[in-house]
């Protein structure tokens, strides 16, 4: 039977007056009813465009099927066999871009609520199966090694342990997970569900070493030559912040989301107990579109700012971030300034941060990327009283494995480069996620990581 | 978990740790790195190293009990932990191709420096220390430079100890006198790096700053020191000093000092 309702079944959620004072998650999930109720929306097309709109290809009319009558396990299982992170994707995703926005209930209404769907049958196997012991897996005797906790590193990781290989993992800072748990704030992403994914991991066998900085306490050619690992998969990711280069971004009171976001969600500068220092502000400018600022600009109004402005310099449609974010965002009472930009942040005598000066944009013509190029109007500048700017204009790659590999070759974006299989220029090693792609998303991340899997797999059958 | 091998006081405040960090030690170099956190609750700080062992596979940290990680550190006993200590990071000091340097430190940055000048020595620079304390009970490392490099000059402001006066006073006298310095580098307090830089510029020597403070990660910790913007640097580095007198207090009323852990 095929629930005919035009509208998604909505998503409990904490009340946005009450959330934006905690750190709790957003979303509450789906009960078993609703999930049922959202699942028969499914019209069971004969196309499936929402499997090719998925970067993991998850099989999705199955598992919703599954759903529909209550297989709730089933449908995890289904959805596990494409998808190392099904709690994580089910969350951060942006599936109105992906598997939603294809749906072809979009014709006509809302799309099925597939992320939700995903989330709902993650968490239920989380909450019945979770205390499972997973028996670790027999080794086939091959090393490898994978640097990077990050999305990438752990479905590589997944995948390659599942079929018996002893993984080791690399990670430079003193917590797994990567973006995870430095980018994404517990309110979108409970930092709980990665850790049960890395103790997953670490109960198949991956070992992981963490605060090992690769490339300066040692190097991919070392772990090769000298530590034995047969292949080894880079997925470092982009984490070194740009800034715009405009006058006053050395005042105090200017940071990068990168340094904001990891104050609080790395080091949980929220909690009390906590020694993390913490830049405060009553008003607060974020500048950027993506997820990164709706991230950076909601922790602020969490963190006690009374304003908080988001700054971007095209339209809301032009706007980068996740749909739902933007949503929340607003809701939580963020005030988006639209088709501004800023071109110079001001201080007082102090150098403390006093206001920043925009200027306003008009659309002109598309651009090399699609959309249309923000033009300044002349003349019309004016100042937002703000005593903090948190900059969210996206990261940049860094070097350091390239610098310190030898002869591993970069792509044109500066990135590693590699082959459509996740192979770089060097025997045996692999890469994948935003190191080889600039700043992109958890999902892709992910499939990165797998595909890199079943190549590494394949170069060590041969 | 990161362990203290090893504990020595120097002065009222400022302790010597050596730390058992194989991964780091392997490859550490004079001028890295590294960043530690005390346990769960701490901060990431970074703190140069003072030294290194690499086949003994542990580290130096000298400090001063100035903040709340500083202080919480003072207080590890040997066989104690550190939750985490991460590098060798940063880009090692630049010595190649350089014959003779003057090097100065001031109050704790004589830390930084230790490692610093006699590294250079051991790379075969001719290395002239110039350490400068406030008064003679903050005096620190003074054998170890002595054995380290090849001249050393003590100077305090109030002329408790060594001679009186400004380090800078020491490092114009010792250029007048015809010191023909390839490099002079300063480790210490802004304001003694800024006017010991400006000193360099203005005898036309190339001069080095050992910045601690932020964005150091990447193409730090030593830059150009003719190329800094000294008064913003030091407004900057002022930054979180109320909330740290702040966190100090509250560490000090609450736990005596330690961490209070259930």
């Amino acid at each position: 039977m095929i629930n005919i309702k035009l509208n998604q079944n909505p998503m409990p959620e904490q009340e946005p007056d009450v959330r934006n004072h905690n750190f709790l998650e957003v979303a509450e999930g789906y009960t078993e009813e609703m999930a049922i109720n959202e699942a028969m929306r499914c019209l069971k097309c004969r196309k499936k465009p929402c499997v090719g709109g998925c970067p993991v290809n998850i099989k999705i009319p199955d598992f919703i099927a599954q759903i529909a009558i209550g297989e709730f396990e089933e449908a995890y299982q289904i959805i596990s066999e494409d998808s190392s992170l099904p709690a994580i994707c089910g969350r951060v995703c942006p599936q109105e871009n992906q598997c939603q926005g294809v749906c072809t209930r979009c014709a006509k209404g809302e799309p099925v609520a597939i992320g939700r769907l995903e989330r709902f049958a993650a968490d239920w196997h989380a909450a019945h199966y979770g205390d499972e012991e997973i028996p670790p897996v027999e080794s086939n005797g091959h090393k490898v090694a994978i640097i990077g906790a990050g999305p990438a590193g752990l479905a590589c990781a997944g995948d390659l342990v599942n079929k018996g290989y002893e993984v080791t993992v690399f990670e430079a800072l003193h917590k797994t997970g990567g973006v995870l748990v430095y980018g994404i704030p517990q309110f979108r992403l409970p930092k709980e569900i990665v850790a049960a994914e890395v103790a997953k991991l670490e109960a198949k066998g991956v070992k992981f070493v963490t605060d090992a900085v690769v490339g300066r306490a040692i190097t991919v050619d070392e772990l090769m030559k000298e530590e034995g690992f047969e292949s080894v998969f880079i997925g470092t990711g982009a984490g070194l912040p740009s800034f715009m280069n405009i006058p006053g971004e050395n005042l105090i009171g200017v940071c990068s989301a990168n340094e904001y976001l990891t104050r609080i969600n790395l080091m949980k500068a929220y909690l009390p107990e906590y020694d993390t220092p913490i830049m405060h502000g009553d008003r607060i400018a974020v500048v950027g579109g993506g997820n990164v600022a709706m991230d950076a600009a909601r922790c602020a109004k969490r963190m006690g700012a009374k304003e908080v402005y988001v700054i971007y310099r095209r339209s809301m449609e032009e706007l980068p971030a996740r749909a739902e974010e933007v949503h929340h965002a607003i809701e939580e009472g963020c005030i988006f300034k639209l088709l501004h930009n800023p071109v110079q942040i001001l201080g007082d005598e102090d150098g403390n941060v006093r206001a920043i000066e925009c200027v306003q944009m008009e659309l002109g013509e598309p651009d090399a990327s699609g959309r249309r190029r923000p033009i300044p109007i002349e003349g019309s500048n004016f100042e937002v009283p703000v005593d903090m700017v948190i900059m969210s204009i996206g990261t940049k790659l860094n070097t350091l494995i390239l610098d310190t590999t030898d002869q591993l070759e970069a792509n044109k974006r500066g990135g590693i480069g590699t082959d459509d299989g996740a192979a770089t220029n060097r025997d045996g090693i692999f890469a994948g996620g935003d190191a080889v792609t600039g700043a992109a998303t958890v999902i892709k991340a992910m499939g990165a990581g797998k595909v890199a899997a079943a190549s590494m797999d394949d170069y060590l059958s041969k | 978990m990161f362990k203290v091998v090893k504990r020595r006081q120097l002065n009222d405040n400022m302790f010597w740790l050596v730390i058992e960090a194989p991964l780091v030690a392997r490859k550490a170099k004079p001028g890295q790195f590294v960043i530690l956190i005390t346990d769960e609750y701490g901060e990431r700080i970074p703190l140069t190293m003072a030294g290194h062992d690499s086949e003994a596979g542990t580290i130096d940290l000298i400090f001063a009990a100035v903040g709340r990680t500083t202080m919480l550190m003072s207080q590890l006993q040997e066989g104690e932990y550190l939750m985490d200590v991460v590098g060798p990071l940063g880009k090692p000091t630049e010595m190649d191709g350089l014959k003779k340097v003057c090097v100065v430190g001031g109050g704790t940055g004589n830390a930084l420096a230790y490692p610093l000048a006699c590294g250079m020595h051991d790379h075969g620079v001719e290395v002239d220390m110039i350490c400068g304390y406030k008064s003679k009970d903050l005096v620190i490392l003074e054998d170890e430079f002595r054995a380290g490099v090849d001249n050393l000059y003590m100077m305090t402001d109030d002329g408790t100890y060594g001679e009186k006066g400004f380090t800078t006073d020491k490092l114009k006298e010792l250029i007048e006198s015809g010191k023909e310095y390839d490099e002079i580098v300063a480790v210490g307090p802004p304001m003694m790096m800024k006017f010991t830089c400006k000193m360099a510029q203005d005898y036309g020597i190339h001069s080095i700053a050992s910045l601690t403070a932020k964005f150091v990660c990447v193409d730090g910790p030593e830059f150009d020191g003719s190329l800094v913007d000294w008064d913003d640097l030091i407004k900057r580095s002022n930054y979180y000093k109320d909330q740290e007198a702040e966190d100090r207090a509250h560490v000090c009323r609450l736990t005596g000092g330690v961490r209070y852990n259930d």
